[in-house]
């Protein structure tokens, strides 16, 4: 895959004024997009940034709306994944998607085998496969199952089976997402090589630190639309953080809530991490404190790891390590169950898949918590059930058609209220909120927040997560704030605003924390 | 829908919403299908209403059908518990009847494979009989819940071995209890009108509705069978409940079993509930309950059974074999499967679509089904 | 030999889970080791009932030659993950159509052949339509084809109908000598070991899946759909279409296993075919192939046949006359294999036979 200087630098992919929407959503309006020869060029956006839009009009998975692509100044019409491929693009998920019971080479081969007479020749393949993984420098035994080696080794095995077939453009979508350092280390130098022989590569990730590392160019996406193209090299970490999140620096917020200063010197916390972690793959270990009738905000980009902070306080994934204080008193948090009878409650991320019971009733999705710490005998009386539905149907507005009425049928922001409603029902001291008002309108919106200031007068401590700034600067009286699965820093009162946040999160240039 | 007018008011404002959520009930779905046999059991059978005390029994078509659904209706209560958690089936409820009864049968007979006098305690033996149907289910229950088997294939170990550790039970034959006070629970307690069976069926109904509603056992068995995940997060334990679901499914099996061999006054580990876990599953799923789990509803499962005991009933009446009888039920539960499966509400979706002329042109868009 | 190229290739610090043998191998090795002591222990301790001689060991083959059919159909289903269990119903309705068709039609022997095949073939297309492209889970479909194939045996038939048509009895006791594996029987003859040609067919054919799921593109992709189907998808397999050969595939397997069985036992009764899902299943499972899909060699299967028919031998001779026995040591071997795949199946195996999964038990992975 030897290529000349020219090539190397010439543009191989330019896609033009790309558009496509679907029914009530415009998913990219006008975005243009090139992609070099021995590029790796990072796509970067937040939620709803239309990345995986782009990449699925570019693999022939969507139809674009408007605008065109070019591969080496040929106008092209991609219709399928198919004919993608045939045009020498490849992709790589982010879940591995191999066959974990099959071997590495026939998981490089699979739909490809070398034959003999019509039967494949399995030693051909093991000694072709050999070639390929020497050749990228994997080391793996083409004979063995895929699933006895790492996540790491087995995302290699799929850049190399996509790349096996006359591949000029390779897509890696988050590859590494559920990688430790080492493990990322790998992929880079595998990313490198191919880079060297010429393979365009647009590597999709939430990793701030990666991208810097790794990649030649930038193109930022929000809202589906275009924010531009960079070189890395000439942009600061700050400026970057800055153009995904759309916030200008001149653009201050104003603070509403009274943050006084020494108002937890010598209070016991109601809570303290000391070196948390739910496994390094999921969030470096970390030290937390937080006090009663405190707000406190979780700031950082998207897959900073920011759920995976709270969900290991609250014990939604296991600690593996670290030690954790309610209210002073060392606690070893084993199951949920545990951290609701400590006092904690947590609104989920994922509102559908973890949060509603579709077919049930709101009253039933609502008096769940509050039934599962009372236990299976001691059931709550129709009667209560039916008081305390009522009343955070009529406390939180929840627009329903009666407390039976499955929960399936409201819309998402009622859904959220009917979970919300579900934990303050628990009476909880501490309440862990994950995007609150991620997908709700405006008017709840601020509702929620209305709410959250309201329970830290009644002397509740929120936790509250949030990937629209400004809700948690109205808020918060601290922030925390997360890069790459790390924390990276703490800012209170006064310097909460922006611009400093920010540069907290941009890190880098800026001096880390 | 024709307007509805009684007097000068139309009515058909208030009906609408009422008619809406009778057809969207599950349960209408069940009824329908009663309804259907009902009639035309009457059109065939005149008799089918006349209800006449004979030898001490109230006897007649539909007190005949209660009496023998009896069986199936309490396995159908377990096997509905087992399917709304997990979304599995529990294919050895048959095997557990054999095991259960052998338990007591034994016991009662005192190891004698022939005998008229009871060897100990009946009410002790009944408990025996039931240990022995919880502890099937504690072995399901531990299968799946903490070995995350799925439950059709650990069912299947009981399913094998269970009839065979039945009989090594009776000492391999079918033995026989000659006591009249053992034919008590399946045919008749002295001076008592009304065949047990009906009677221990509708008590069994409504322990097990008292259970899951006077508890919150109901409310966290629906949970974790809609969404496994989410009951954890507010703190449910999905193994315990799992295990008690299919521990229960043992012990109503272990009734069913008790009720039966009573009924024959003999444990024939070979025959006892032979085949029934085939027409509980097919109850469940009559009874408008998901195979796939999640929300049920006793009522339904229990429709459902009574059901198909009328279908079974009648179509011995009309001189079908049981085997044949079979055929039959394996079309319909086929039939009812494939109208509640999601590739053909979709399909049926699509060919709806397609005449109300409305669909946005596709064009390409390639579905990857992931 | 494996584990010598294997440490020449890699270096240590990328080899954090590996293991000595893949997964499919050790559950074979186990399976084989097992045939092989109970073998050897009931030679001993039989060694005065003739357990020992060549015609004894043969006619394991030839009376289970239709199991071994049986058993390689529901090896392919389930290495796709799927499962069927209608295979004994079928086995008994081919035999009572056979009889019936022969018997009562007057229809040549000839005939008998493509009846059976039709049967099977037919069984598996319908099942497999309603599996793959219907998607509705295959125990409940094949449940209730199991309970239409028997139910069909009773409609044809509530007697018995044996069958005495001169060229399928002449095909019915046909023997292949097999010169010179021989034992000298007390009076003075020999006794020589002989191959039915069910038993020979039945060979065949295991030779050919043998070729088929290890060589061929299809039999591959049976492998790679019960690994992992979305990822199969991704690779450019057609999913469903695969699982719908498989149930093809077993229908035609039960379909000659059927033809077997009526060859073994020539007679149409009721209650033929009673109960050898199980049997089938058992070989299966024993031989070493994967409930939850993707894993498991057919010779296996060959292996878990022969422990079946063993046990079933040797049980009579320890002399526990009781008919339950062999099923229950078969169903307790059933059970140790089962727990010994689930244990394996911690190997990270994604998709595959969760059937009926609830969503609890599905991993997922965080942003």
């Amino acid at each position: 895959m030897e290529t000349t200087k020219q090539e190397q630098n010439s543009p191989f992919l330019t896609m033009k004024g790309i558009g496509k929407s679907f029914p009530g959503v415009r998913a990219l309006r006008n975005v243009d997009f090139t992609l070099r020869h021995g590029e790796i060029h990072a796509l970067m956006g937040e939620n709803g940034a239309g990345k995986s839009t782009l990449v699925k009009v570019l693999t022939g998975v969507y139809l674009m709306d408007e605008g065109s692509v070019r591969l080496d100044g040929v106008l092209v019409v991609i219709r399928s994944p198919q004919e993608a491929q045939k045009h020498g693009i490849s992709t790589v998920y982010q879940e591995v998607n191999l066959c974990p019971n099959l071997t590495v080479a026939e998981n490089l081969f699979l739909g490809r085998e070398p034959r003999t007479m019509g039967l494949i020749n399995w030693r051909q393949m093991n000694r072709k496969a050999a070639e390929l993984l020497k050749k990228l420098n994997i080391s793996a035994d083409p004979t063995a199952e895929l699933n006895s080696y790492s996540i790491a080794i087995q995302q290699m095995i799929a850049i190399a089976r996509a790349v096996n077939t006359e591949c000029k453009l390779l897509i890696l979508d988050e590859p590494t997402s559920s990688l430790d350092a080492d493990e990322v280390k790998k992929i880079f130098t595998l990313m490198r090589q191919l880079k060297n022989s010429g393979v365009g590569i647009i590597f999709i990730t939430h990793f701030l630190e990666q991208t810097y590392e790794i990649c030649d160019r930038i193109t930022v996406l929000r809202n589906g639309e275009l924010v531009g193209e960079y070189e890395v090299e000439k942009l600061p970490r700050l400026e970057l953080v800055t153009k995904m999140m759309g916030k200008e620096l001149e653009n201050l917020s104003e603070l509403t809530v009274d943050k006084d200063e020494s108002r937890f010197e010598g209070e016991v916390p109601i809570m303290e991490a000391c070196n948390l972690s739910s496994g390094t793959s999921r969030v470096a270990p970390f030290d937390l404190k937080m006090y009663k009738g405190e707000v406190v905000g979780f700031g950082g980009l998207l897959g900073s790891g920011r759920s995976e902070l709270v969900r290991a306080i609250y014990g939604a994934d296991k600690a593996v390590q670290g030690q954790l204080f309610i209210k002073g008193k060392s606690t070893r948090i084993k199951n949920p169950l545990e951290a609701m009878k400590q006092g904690m409650a947590y609104l989920p991320e994922d509102r559908k898949g973890d949060g509603i019971f579709a077919d049930l009733s709101v009253r039933e999705n609502i008096i769940i918590a509050l039934q599962a710490k009372h236990g299976m005998f001691k059931r709550l009386t129709r009667k209560e059930m039916g008081k305390f539905a009522d009343e955070y149907i009529q406390l939180l507005k929840i627009k329903t058609a009666g407390s039976e009425t499955p929960v399936k049928s409201l819309s998402g922001g009622n859904q959220q209220k009917v979970i919300l409603a579900r934990w303050l029902l628990t009476n909880p001291e501490f309440i862990i909120l994950d995007e609150p008002t991620r997908g709700i309108d405006i008017g709840t919106k601020t509702e929620i927040q209305k709410l959250i200031l309201k329970l830290s007068d009644e002397g509740k401590c929120v936790a509250f997560i949030s990937s629209e700034m400004d809700e948690m600067l109205r808020t918060c009286s601290r922030m925390v704030v997360m890069r790459d699965r790390q924390k990276v820093g703490e800012l209170i009162q006064t310097e909460l605003c922006q611009d400093t946040i920010m540069r907290t999160i941009a890190g880098g240039e800026e001096g880390n924390e | 829908m024709s307007n509805f007018n009684i007097g000068n008011k139309s009515y058909l404002p208030a009906l609408k919403p009422l008619a809406m959520n009778l057809l969207r009930s599950r349960l209408t779905f069940s009824l329908v299908i009663l309804l259907i046999v009902v009639v035309q059991n009457i059109i065939t059978t005149p008799t089918f209403f006349n209800i006449s005390i004979t030898n001490g029994f109230i006897s007649g078509y539909i007190p005949n059908i209660l009496d023998e659904a009896s069986e199936l209706v309490i396995v159908t209560l377990g096997m509905t518990l087992v399917i709304a958690v997990s979304g599995g089936v529990d294919i050895s409820v048959g095997a557990i009847m054999a095991i259960s009864a052998a338990f007591c049968g034994m016991l009662l007979n005192g190891a004698e494979y022939r005998t008229d006098v009871f060897h100990s305690p009946y009410i002790l033996a009944l408990f025996f009989g039931l240990l022995g149907g919880a502890l099937c289910g504690a072995f399901n229950g531990f299968l799946v819940s903490v070995l995350k088997i799925q439950p059709m294939i650990a069912t299947l170990i009981l399913f094998t071995a269970g009839r065979s550790i039945a009989k090594q039970i009776t000492f391999g034959q079918t033995i026989y209890i000659m006591n009249p006070q053992y034919k008590w629970l399946g045919v008749q307690i002295p001076g008592v009108p009304v065949r047990t069976t009906i009677i221990v069926a509708i008590v069994i109904i409504a322990l097990v509705v008292l259970f899951t509603k006077l508890t919150s056992f109901g409310l966290y068995v629906q949970s974790v069978g809609i969404n496994g995940s989410a009951s954890r997060l507010v703190g449910l334990n999905s193994r315990v409940i799992t295990f008690m679901a299919f521990v229960i499914c043992g012990i109503l099996a272990g009734v069913a079993g008790l009720v039966g061999s009573s009924g024959v006054g003999s444990v024939n580990s070979g025959e006892l509930g032979l085949a029934i876990e085939m027409d509980a599953i097919l109850a469940v799923a009559l009874g408008g309950n998901l195979l796939s789990g999640g929300k049920f509803s006793i009522a339904g499962s229990v429709i459902g059974a009574y059901t198909i005991q009328a279908i079974t009933t009648t179509l011995y009446a009309m001189s079908v074999r049981a085997d044949q009888l079979n055929v039959f039920k394996a079309v319909i539960i086929i039939m009812i499967i494939v109208a509640s499966s999601d590739v053909f509400k979709e399909r049926i979706k699509k060919l709806s679509r397609k005449k109300s002329s409305k669909s946005m042109p596709v064009g390409g868009q390639i579905n990857e089904g992931q | 030999m494996k584990d010598n190229k294997k440490s020449a290739m890699v270096s240590p610090d990328f080899l954090i889970k590996r293991k000595a043998l893949s997964n499919a191998m050790v559950l074979l090795l186990i399976t084989i080791s097992l045939y092989v002591l109970l073998y050897v222990i009931s030679s001993v301790m039989f060694v005065d009932s003739n357990f020992s001689k060549y015609s004894v060991f043969f006619n394991l083959f030839n009376n289970k030659a239709y199991l071994l059919m049986l058993a390689l159909g529901l090896t392919v289903v389930m290495i796709t993950g799927s499962i069927d269990i209608s295979v004994g119903g079928v086995t008994g309705l081919i035999s009572m159509v056979i009889a019936t068709m022969l018997m009562k039609s007057g229809v040549s022997a000839i005939w008998s052949i493509p009846v059976a095949l039709g049967i099977g073939i037919a069984f598996g297309i319908v099942q497999g339509f309603l599996v793959a492209y219907m998607e509705i889970q295959p125990f409940i479909v094949t449940l209730s084809g199991m309970f239409f194939a028997r139910g069909m045996i009773s409609v044809i038939s509530t007697q018995s109908v044996p069958i005495t048509d001169k060229l399928f009895m002449s095909w019915s006791s046909a023997k292949v000598y097999i010169p010179f594996l021989y034992n000298a029987r007390r009076n003075g003859t020999s006794d020589v070991a002989y191959l039915t040609p069910a038993a020979i067919a039945a060979i065949l054919v295991l030779i050919i899946l043998i070729i088929v799921l290890k060589k061929t593109k299809f039999g591959r992709s049976l492998y790679a759909v019960g690994g992992n189907p979305q990822s199969a998808l991704l690779m450019g397999i057609n999913v469903k279409r695969i699982k719908f050969m498989a149930h093809v595939l077993c229908g035609l397997l039960a379909g000659i296993g059927g033809l077997l069985f009526t060859l073994l036992s020539p007679s149409g009764n009721p209650g033929n075919g009673y109960g050898y899902e199980i049997d089938a299943i058992s070989s299966s499972v024993i031989g070493g192939i994967m409930l939850s899909g993707g894993l498991g060699l057919p010779i296996g299967t060959l292996f878990g046949v022969l422990i079946n028919a063993l046990i079933e031998r040797v049980v009579p001779l320890l002399g526990i006359v009781e008919a339950s026995w062999p099923r229950i040591i078969t169903s307790a071997f059933l059970f140790v294999f089962i727990v010994l795949q689930s244990v394996f199946a911690g190997a990270g195996k994604k998709g595959g036979f969760k059937l009926l999964r609830p969503e609890w038990m599905r991993f997922r992975s965080r942003k």
